[in-house]
């Protein structure tokens, strides 16, 4: 069998079975990558000798049964904004071109531990700002099913991986639909957990209040294996939560009989393409077909959700990233009079266009005289949207709808028109306000030969029915596309 | 006839909290590491650390609160303060701006002038910066993070003081109530208490203030002292030459006495102050509060009261004794062991204050102990030794906490109580000095005195003094 056909957790029972080994599976890996790269740039950096050195000591321990988790001796590529102790972490900025962690994420820890084999650092926006993973300083990357096509982003450069099989499975962080959309983008399965599930704990902050890093994977029993190994409560994080229902594998059953799904009328508006329309309703039809209860219903504020995230999340962002400013590491501007001077040429250089435009819109709204206007305003709508899903799940199990408006854009359409771009956010965002969980999963191809993604919302802390839901609607689709 | 002027001033007081380890993190906040040496990615501002807040501050900052007769704050935040400096390696420092722990308190002061009370606006928990060091010979500044996320309290007055003496009698009770309470060590010369002078004049009678500055880099109570009076003038100087004062910090220069203009109103920074959102807001339950209120240590005025009420020493001593936590601690403990309030009191009162006087050291440096202060009273009651002797001994254990019982064993220095050894040595002395001992007999009472020192000197001082006068009469 062609060991890249293999989901994650196949793959690591294959070689827990001895069929193959975690070296062959690297070597498979790195073959398609030295086929795929050159046009697909999903990497910023790839460390070939470490991801073999690695492979090779995680097979041994397998071998001793030292190793038995789901998925022991796997390839996984992970999003650039996660430290990753002696392997350059850069945001995919060039103000952070040269910085070598001297830690590791927590959630790249949990991963080690579980025996997953890193072989890179994926591409993604700078500083995770961005839905097309074309403001990397370090190039575009581009969709694996049309290279014409952005993957979507932020985490860009991990959809691409998983999609175009230079990995088995990835991380991401999504702090307004920057795992979702791009899973949604490259035909590939990605979930936004609960904020507080994994630990931010290494995770280069851009709006603390609402990152949250997750899988991108093949599929959604990958999904559900890889958010229990990295789902830990972290005492190093405060906004860490305990959880004792972290089995999420647990939640992979063939059944949504009297689920109750609730699609929002308010995501089927103007601005929605009309393939993606259908596809999501068809998935709707599906589901129901299987017996969920789905009808539709008015979730109010949706149209306030853009401006209160980029209000709250550009505040943060803002101050966030002060502490990149050529003093302690990362790029410093080569020639400067005095430190003011140094402090504006390093970040004038370092830092790209949308990243400015950020951190200015995030100084302004932080601004005294403006604070209470825009910031503490964005706060207040905050929680009204999360009071509005509160009651949205007093009625429904799970919220259905889109994840982006389009399938993916051109290279060069989007980052012209800033203000559309941001519009693409409309249905993913709102869930990192109100700290729910969302997934995103494949549901049509449309006539360009896109995919196209559907989203599941859950109440806090409900992951497991997003899983279930997500699972049996793949049972049937997978059955369909085959 | 010439305009009067009142000063009002309040202060911005800085304390630095005697945790172990820092507010965010686990790291050291002990003094004197080789530079950088105190540091974890989280104080250093690395990318992806986050900071946990360490629950002893929030104990500490709550007990000055209520000591200081604040409103505790149950439902508390932390805000960022954004600024760049290379001295805060996250360009924000973690401060509250929103819902500082404690607020609308007060100490009562009493100076010349009579009893006062001083309000406090609040107190907020907040972190250290880090140090920079310029290099002159190489022309390069050097960053040291070992201070960085030290926790701190500022502790904010109302202005409600009108003068220096106020102003020192208000940081003296402060330095109290902190040292009581055992949260810091509050040494202004060395930082650990930092005070801002807010400052503004206004014609005497007048209803709104004046505009004010603010002062800093005052590092004892003489700077302050002098900043003020130095700062009234200027003021006043504008005033009366039709100028007007600018809202501006200062910079207060001690050896030249002068203060000197850091930054106007006009170039002062937005810190675009925001919750930060790595970190929880701070729940303090009525439990975790009563908590505190239980474990709060006797002040000063209960403590005073007290001693009054259980020893017979004078007041003076009391108030001496009392002024420092350590040397009250220091003579209840003895008195504890040894049961002698006065002969304790007197070892402080004299020789202790003495020395320290001498050596130039606060009471807090003292090191000897309850239980060899008490060992040395027991020698003196038993006459084991004399008190010349003993003044000796306890110098010695003043530097290095000896145990006196050891060491006059070791030394050799006990009393000699053989009169029969004594009756020789005295017949030598008698010998050796006929004119004091014609003297005396001719009835120069005083003659006597000389002829014990004799005696004394040729014992080496271990004789008991009584003895020798008893002995020496009889021979006369």
């Amino acid at each position: 069998m062609d060991i890249l056909a293999y989901s994650a957790v196949e793959l690591s029972a294959a070689i827990k079975a001895g069929k193959v080994t975690a070296v062959e599976a690297m070597e498979a890996v790195f073959a398609r990558i030295d086929e795929k790269e050159s046009t697909v740039n999903a990497y910023v950096t790839i460390d070939r000798e470490q991801a073999f050195k690695t492979a090779t000591i995680t097979q041994e321990k397998i071998e001793k049964g030292e190793l038995t988790g789901m998925l022991a001796g796997v390839p996984v590529a992970i999003k650039d904004n996660l430290c990753t102790e002696g392997i350059r972490t850069t945001c995919s900025s060039k103000i952070l071109e040269n910085f070598v962690p001297t830690f590791s994420a927590e959630a790249v820890l949990n991963l080690e531990k579980a025996g997953a084999v890193m072989i890179g650092k994926t591409n993604m926006d700078e500083f995770a700002m961005g839905s097309t993973t074309e403001t990397s300083a370090y190039g575009v990357t581009r969709n694996p099913w049309n290279t014409d096509h952005v993957p979507g982003g932020s985490s860009g450069g991990s959809a691409a991986a998983v999609a175009a099989g230079e990995c088995f499975f990835a991380l991401g962080s999504d702090t307004g639909g920057s795992i979702r959309q791009p899973a949604s983008f490259c035909g590939v399965v990605g979930l936004k957990p609960t904020y507080g599930t994994v630990s931010r704990y290494g995770l280069v902050a851009y709006g603390s209040s609402l990152d949250q890093i997750g899988p991108l994977t093949k599929n959604v029993a990958d999904c559900a294996a890889v958010l229990e190994a990295i789902a830990s409560h972290d005492t190093k994080d405060s906004t860490s939560v305990e959880r004792k229902d972290t089995d999420f594998t647990t939640a992979l059953i063939d059944d949504v009989k009297g689920m109750k799904i609730g699609i929002p009328r308010d995501y089927f508006g103007e601005g929605l393409d009309s393939e993606v329309k259908d596809a999501v309703f068809a998935a709707a039809k599906t589901l129901a077909a299987k017996g969920a209860v789905v009808e539709e219903f008015d979730l109010s504020l949706v149209e306030y959700a853009i401006p209160t995230y980029y209000t709250i999340a550009a505040a943060e962002a803002s101050s966030n990233l002060e502490r990149f400013d050529g003093i302690k590491y990362g790029y410093r501007a080569a020639s400067y009079k005095g430190l003011h001077d140094m402090y504006k040429k390093t970040r004038s250089e370092g830092f790209g266009a949308e990243v400015k435009r950020r951190i200015m819109l995030g100084s302004f709204v932080l601004s005294s005289g403006y604070y209470d206007a825009y910031y503490l305003k964005a706060l207040k709508v905050k929680a009204m949207i999360k009071k509005a899903f509160d009651e949205a799940f007093a009625k429904y199990d799970l919220i259905l709808g889109p994840v982006a408006p389009t399938t993916a854009p051109k290279i060069g359409e989007s980052l012209s028109d800033p203000l559309k771009m941001y519009l693409g956010d409309i249905y993913t965002i709102s869930v990192n306000l109100a700290g729910l969980p969302g997934i995103s999963l494949p549901c049509g191809i449309d006539t360009k030969g896109l995919p196209i993604g559907l989203q599941l919302i859950a109440d806090s802390f409900q992951e497991k029915r997003l899983i279930q839901a997500a699972y049996t609607y793949e049972q049937t689709y997978s059955k369909e596309m085959r | 006839m010439a305009k009067q002027y009142e000063t009002v001033i309040g202060l911005e007081v800085h304390v630095e909290l005697a945790t172990k380890t820092k507010i965010f993190c686990g790291c050291s906040t002990a003094f004197g590491g080789a530079p950088n040496t105190h540091t974890c990615p989280v104080c250093t501002g690395m990318p992806g650390s986050l900071p946990v807040l360490n629950k002893q501050v929030v104990n500490y900052a709550m007990a000055v609160g209520l000591a200081t007769n604040c409103t505790i704050t149950q439902y508390c935040k932390f805000d960022r303060k954004n600024y760049f400096y290379p001295d805060n390696p996250q360009n924000y420092q973690i401060s509250q701006l929103y819902l500082p722990i404690c607020r609308n308190g007060y100490v009562d002061i009493e100076t010349s002038e009579g009893k006062k009370s001083v309000g406090i606006h609040e107190i907020h928990m907040e972190e250290d910066a880090g140090k920079l060091i310029h290099d002159e010979w190489e022309d390069c500044s050097l960053v040291d993070y070992n201070r960085s996320g030290v926790p701190l309290i500022e502790i904010v007055s109302e202005p409600d003081m009108r003068s220096a003496e106020e102003v020192i009698a208000y940081l003296e009770k402060l330095r109290m109530i902190v040292q009581y309470l055992g949260v810091s060590d509050c040494k202004l010369n060395e930082g650990s208490m930092r005070a801002d002078v807010n400052l503004s004049v206004r014609e005497v009678g007048a209803e709104t203030f004046g505009t004010r500055t603010e002062m800093k880099n005052l590092n004892s109570f003489r700077a302050i002292t002098h900043a003020i009076a130095g700062e009234r003038e200027r003021q006043i100087e504008l005033l009366e030459t039709g100028q007007q004062v600018t809202q501006e910090t200062r910079r207060w220069d001690d050896t030249k006495e002068y203060s000197y203009a850091m930054r106007s109103k006009e170039d002062a920074q937005d810190y675009r102050y925001f919750p930060d959102p790595d970190l929880v807001p701070v729940y303090i339950s009525d439990a975790w509060l009563q908590q505190v209120r239980d474990n709060q240590p006797e002040f000063r005025e209960e403590k005073m009261a007290r001693y009054k009420k259980e020893f017979d020493i004078p007041e003076y001593d009391i108030g001496i004794i009392t002024d420092s936590k350590h040397l009250a601690d220091l003579f209840e403990e003895t008195v504890a062991i040894c049961g002698q309030p006065k002969k304790v009191s007197n070892w402080l009162m004299g020789e202790t204050l003495r020395l320290l006087k001498e050596k130039n050291m606060d009471p807090e440096d003292i090191c000897f102990s309850p239980q060899n202060l008490a060992r040395l009273i027991g020698l003196v009651d038993s006459k084991a030794v004399n008190s010349t002797v003993a003044k000796e001994i306890f110098e010695v254990m003043f530097a290095e906490d000896i145990d006196p019982e050891k060491y006059v064993e070791e030394k050799g220095l006990k009393t000699v109580n053989d009169e029969g050894a004594l009756r020789k040595i005295i017949e030598e002395v008698i010998a050796a000095n006929p004119q004091s001992v014609e003297d005396y007999r001719g009835g120069k009472q005083k003659a006597i005195g000389f002829l014990v020192g004799q005696t004394m000197k040729a014992m080496k001082g271990k004789a008991d003094p009584g003895m020798v006068n008893k002995v020496l009469k009889e021979l006369l």
